[in-house]
C-alpha cells in the first residue's frame, strides 16, 4: 500500500513565544495564498506571549486539516535549538532542518535548575539523522539593525526551500512588519537568504 | 481568486457574523475565542454594536435582548463560559428568540488554555437548541449566515461550537458579500413569551420538544453533513467537525475505499445515517471527546433492528480525551479494516537529549511576581493560598497558588477553608477582570459571611492572558472608547471590606508591610495591587532604563535568582548574577539586594 500525499509541503516552525513565530507563519501563509496555494495552518496563542514553547504548523497547498501527521513535515523551521529537538518527531525521515543555533534558556535552566544540552550534541544529534542547516540567525539579525528581526532572517533561509517565488514573501513582509523597521528587516531576509545560497 | 484571503479562524467567523448581518455582538473573552470580539470592535465604521461584557452570562442575557427585538445577536465565549451562562441558555431555550441568536462556543480539546476539555455538544443536546459543529474555518463563516435563518426559521437560538484548532487556525478563505440592510429593532410585548412564569414554561416546554423533529429534518438537508457511500466495501466511517477531515486525510494516505460520512450537525442527520447503516455492518465513528455521534448512531441502529458493529471510543480506536490527529485516526481506521497499521518512522529525540522543560512563565518586570513575593514574605511558606484564573496562576511555581477551581472561585474557595476550620492565614489572589467576572460576589459572600481571610485583587489594568481586552478597571470600552473607570477600592468598601489598602507592588518593602497588616486584620481584609501589565506599558511607549549586576559587589547570594525573573542568569563560571538583554527596569530585583550590586545600566 503506497502512501498517498495529502499536502504539497508541510513545514512546521518551533520557537519560544515572543521570538516571532506567529509572524514567521503569518507571512509564509500569506505568500502562499497568493502565490495560488490553498493553505492550512495551525498556531500557538495565548500562551505565546509568556515564554512558552511554542509549535506551529503550516500546510502549503493541502485543503484537510492543518494539523502535520507525526513524521510527516518537509521541513522544519527551528528559531531555537532545544525547541527543534522538542518537535522533531514531526520532521519527515530524511527532512531539512534549519536551525538557529543560538539558544533562549528556560528559567529552570536560569536558576541552574536544569542543564540546557550542549549545541553541539543538538548538532550531531540532528545531522545524524537529517540535513541540517544551522546558523547564529540572532547574531545575523542584529547585523540587520535589530535582533528582533531573527525571525526575518529564518523565513529568508526557508525561502530557498518554498514552492513559490520569493518576491511574493518580499512583499508580504513589506506589507506586514512595522514600516519603521522595514530596511531593517529587509536586510535581515536578504542575510538569511544567502546563508543557504551561498554554501 | 478574487476575496481570497488568508485569514485566523476567529477573524473568518468575524467575518461571518458581517456576512450574515449581525447587530449585537457581546462576549467574554476566553482563550480560544477570543479574536472574534477582538477583530470587529477594532474595525471602522461599524454597523453593529459590539462590547466586551462583564461574564458570560450578562454577555448572553444582552444579546437574549437584542435577539428579543428583532435583530440578529451573537455572543461568544469558551466552553467553560457555557457554564457561567447555563442559567440563562436553559430557560431561553423555551423562550426562543425573533431574530437570529448563535451561541458561540470556542471549545479547547487537548486543554491548550484550558481548566477542563468538556464538550459543548452536550450543552446543545441538554438544553435541546441545536448546535452546528465546522470541518474548516471556511466551514465556521459560511455557517454563521445559515445559522442566523435556521435561528429565525425556528425561532430558536443556535449554537455554534467551535474548537482550537477552527479558531486558531489558518487558512485561505472565499469571502461573500455583505448584507445591504438590517432589520429594524422593535420589540414586541409578549408575556406568553418573554416571561417564563411556571404557567407560560409548562406551555413553552411542550413547544420546544415538538420543534425538535422539523430542526432535525431541517438540518439532515443542510450542506453541513455529507455522505458517500463505497459500494466496494461494508466498513463505514462517520466523523464530526473538525475530526472530518483527520479521518478524511487517513482514509487517503491509507488508500482504502470505505464510505464515509461527515456530520457537522446535531440532532445529527438520521435518515442519512441509516442510509450508511443500509450499506456497511460495521462502523467506527471518530469524533473529538464526548461519543455524541457514536452514542446516537447505536440507538438509531438499534431502533432500525440493524445488526451493526459499531466501534468508538475505547483502547485501541478513539480516545475521549484530548485532541484527535490525523495517526490516531490512521491507527483506528486500521484496526478496523483489518489492515496493518502503516509504520509511521517517528524520531523523537526528547528523551534521549533530556531537554529542560520550557512551561509559559510571567513575562520579564511583571507586576505579579513582585506581589507573590511580598505576599510570601508576609504570609510565609505555610499559609494557604488559594488563586484564580488568569497570567497570575503561572504563579504556581513560585508557592502562592494553591488551588485554582474557576473564574472567581479565590475568594469562596479562601472562604470555605476558613470556614473548614483550618487555623492556618489564608491569602487569595484574583485578577482584575476575574474579580469583576465572578469575584464580586464572593467578595460579599466573605464579608458578609465574616471570613477571616486577605483577598489580593492583582490589578494589572487590563485581561492580559487572553490577549489586553479592556474591563471595567481600565475606563475603556472594547472599541476603545472612553467610558466610566470602576475604582476597585470603593467597589470592595461597598461589599463590606472594612480593610482595603492599595499598593505599588514595584514598591516591595511597603507592598510587604501591607500584607503584613492585612493578614493581622480581623475580618475580611482587601489589598489591591496597582501596576499595569509590563507588556501593555511598553507597547503604549513606556520604557525604564534596564538593569546590570555590578560585579564587584554581587557576592553571587542568589537572592535575585530566587525571585525567578525570566531576565535574571546565573554565570557557574563567575558565579555572580547576570542580567541579560530582556531586563524592563521594573527595579524589583534591586530591593532584594542586600550587598547594591543592581545598578541602573548607565547611558
Amino acid at each position: 500500500m503506497s502512501e498517498k500525499k495529502t499536502s504539497k509541503f508541510d513545514l512546521i516552525i518551533s520557537g519560544v513565544g515572543g521570538q516571532g513565530t506567529i509572524l514567521a507563519s503569518d507571512i509564509i501563509g500569506k505568500a502562499a495564498v497568493l502565490s495560488g496555494y490553498s493553505v492550512r495552518a495551525a498556531e500557538t496563542h495565548g500562551m505565546a506571549q509568556r515564554g512558552g514553547s511554542v509549535i506551529n504548523h503550516i500546510r502549503i497547498g493541502c485543503d484537510l486539516g492543518s494539523l502535520i501527521p507525526p513524521g510527516g513535515a518537509d521541513i522544519m523551521l527551528a528559531l531555537e535549538p532545544s525547541e527543534a529537538i522538542r518537535y522533531i518527531e514531526y520532521l519527515s525521515p530524511g527532512g531539512t532542518v534549519i536551525m538557529n543555533t543560538e539558544p533562549v534558556y528556560p528559567v529552570s535552566v536560569l536558576s541552574g535548575k536544569s542543564k540546557y544540552p550542549d549545541i553541539s550534541a543538538i548538532l550531531k544529534e540532528l545531522e545524524d539523522n537529517f540535513t541540517v542547516n544551522s546558523f547564529d540567525a540572532t547574531g545575523l539579525a542584529r547585523k540587520a539593525g535589530h535582533q528582533q528581526s531573527m525571525n526575518v532572517v529564518m523565513v529568508g533561509a526557508l525561502s530557498n526551500y518554498l514552492p513559490f517565488e520569493s518576491e511574493v514573501l518580499v512583499g508580504c513582509i513589506k506589507e506586514m512588519v512595522p514600516p519603521r523597521t522595514l530596511d531593517i528587516n529587509m536586510e535581515a531576509f536578504r542575510l538569511g537568504k544567502s546563508q543557504i545560497t551561498d554554501q | 481568486m478574487k476575496n481570497r484571503e488568508y485569514m485566523l479562524g476567529n477573524a473568518a467567523i468575524a467575518r461571518g457574523i458581517l456576512e450574515g448581518g449581525g447587530k449585537v455582538i457581546t462576549g467574554y473573552p476566553g482563550t480560544p475565542s477570543s479574536e472574534i470580539i477582538g477583530t470587529l470592535a477594532s474595525m471602522e465604521n461599524r454597523n453593529f454594536y459590539v462590547e466586551w461584557s462583564v461574564n458570560e452570562k450578562v454577555a448572553m442575557e444582552v444579546a437574549v435582548g437584542a435577539a428579543m427585538t428583532g435583530v440578529r445577536s451573537v455572543v461568544t465565549m469558551k466552553h467553560v463560559g457555557v457554564n457561567v451562562a447555563a442559567d440563562p441558555l436553559m430557560t431561553l431555550a423555551y423562550m426562543g428568540v425573533e431574530g437570529g441568536m448563535v451561541i458561540l462556543v470556542a471549545d479547547d480539546p487537548g486543554c491548550h488554555s484550558s481548566q477542563n476539555e468538556q464538550d459543548t455538544r452536550r450543552y446543545s443536546e441538554f438544553s435541546m437548541v441545536p448546535c452546528l459543529d465546522p470541518s474548516t474555518p471556511q466551514e465556521a463563516k459560511d455557517m454563521i449566515p445559515y445559522a442566523f435563518s435556521m435561528s429565525e426559521k425556528f425561532k430558536i437560538p443556535v449554537i455554534f461550537r467551535s474548537t482550537t484548532r477552527i479558531s486558531h487556525g489558518k487558512s485561505d478563505i472565499i469571502l461573500s458579500d455583505l448584507p445591504d440592510t438590517n432589520p429594524e429593532p422593535h420589540f414586541e410585548k409578549q408575556v406568553d413569551r418573554w416571561v417564563m412564569i411556571p404557567k407560560h414554561a409548562c406551555v413553552r416546554h411542550p413547544q420546544l420538544l415538538d420543534i425538535q423533529e422539523k430542526v432535525a429534518s431541517y438540518l439532515e438537508k443542510s450542506p453541513w453533513n455529507e455522505l458517500e457511500i463505497s459500494s466496494g466495501s461494508k466498513i463505514g466511517i462517520v466523523a464530526s467537525g473538525i475530526a472530518s477531515v483527520y479521518a478524511k486525510e487517513a482514509i487517503m494516505k491509507l488508500g482504502l475505499d470505505v464510505s464515509f460520512m461527515k456530520i457537522g450537525t446535531y440532532p445529527v442527520p438520521e435518515s442519512m445515517i441509516r442510509e450508511m447503516l443500509d450499506n456497511v455492518d460495521t462502523v467506527l465513528v471518530i469524533e473529538e471527546l464526548e461519543p455524541i455521534v457514536e452514542d446516537r448512531l447505536k440507538i438509531i441502529a438499534s431502533n432500525y433492528s440493524r445488526d451493526i458493529i459499531v466501534k468508538g471510543k475505547g483502547p485501541n480506536f478513539i480516545p475521549r480525551d484530548g485532541e484527535l490527529s490525523v495517526d490516531i485516526c490512521e491507527r483506528a481506521i486500521s484496526t478496523v479494516c483489518d489492515i496493518d497499521s502503516p509504520e509511521i518512522k517517528i524520531h523523537s529525540m526528547n528523551k534521549v537529549m533530556n531537554l529542560p522543560d520550557r512551561p509559559p512563565v510571567m513575562c520579564p518586570g511583571c507586576s505579579h511576581r513582585a506581589t507573590y513575593y511580598a505576599m510570601k514574605k508576609a504570609f510565609g511558606p505555610d499559609s494557604i493560598y488559594p488563586s484564580d484564573i488568569g497570567c497570575y496562576t503561572l504563579g504556581v511555581q513560585s508557592g502562592t497558588v494553591d488551588t485554582t477551581l474557576c473564574m472567581g472561585g479565590s475568594i469562596t474557595v479562601a472562604s470555605g477553608i476558613y470556614n473548614s476550620g483550618e487555623k492556618r492565614p489564608i491569602c487569595c489572589s484574583i485578577g482584575d477582570s476575574t474579580f469583576l467576572h465572578t469575584g464580586i460576589n464572593g467578595l460579599l459572600n466573605a464579608t458578609y459571611n465574616k471570613s477571616n481571610i486577605t483577598v489580593t485583587v492583582l490589578d494589572n489594568r487590563t485581561t492580559a492572558m487572553t490577549g489586553h481586552q479592556p474591563n471595567p478597571g481600565m475606563g475603556k470600552l472594547a472599541t476603545g472608547e472612553q467610558t466610566i473607570e470602576i475604582c476597585f477600592e470603593d467597589l470592595c468598601r461597598s461589599l463590606g471590606a472594612e480593610f482595603v489598602e492599595t499598593v505599588d507592588p514595584s514598591d516591595i518593602n511597603t507592598t510587604i508591610e501591607t500584607f503584613r497588616s492585612a493578614k493581622d486584620f480581623q475580618g475580611t481584609s482587601v489589598v489591591v495591587a496597582k501596576q499595569p501589565c509590563m507588556i501593555l506599558a511598553r507597547r503604549m511607549g513606556i520604557r525604564c532604563s534596564p538593569y546590570t549586576i555590578n560585579v564587584e559587589l554581587c557576592t553571587g547570594c542568589k537572592a535575585c535568582i530566587k525571585f525567578g525573573c525570566p531576565a535574571i542568569e546565573f554565570d557557574e563560571e563567575s558565579k555572580r548574577a547576570r542580567i541579560n538583554s530582556m531586563c524592563t527596569g521594573c527595579s524589583s530585583c534591586v530591593q532584594m539586594c542586600k550587598f547594591g550590586a543592581i545598578v541602573e545600566v548607565s547611558e
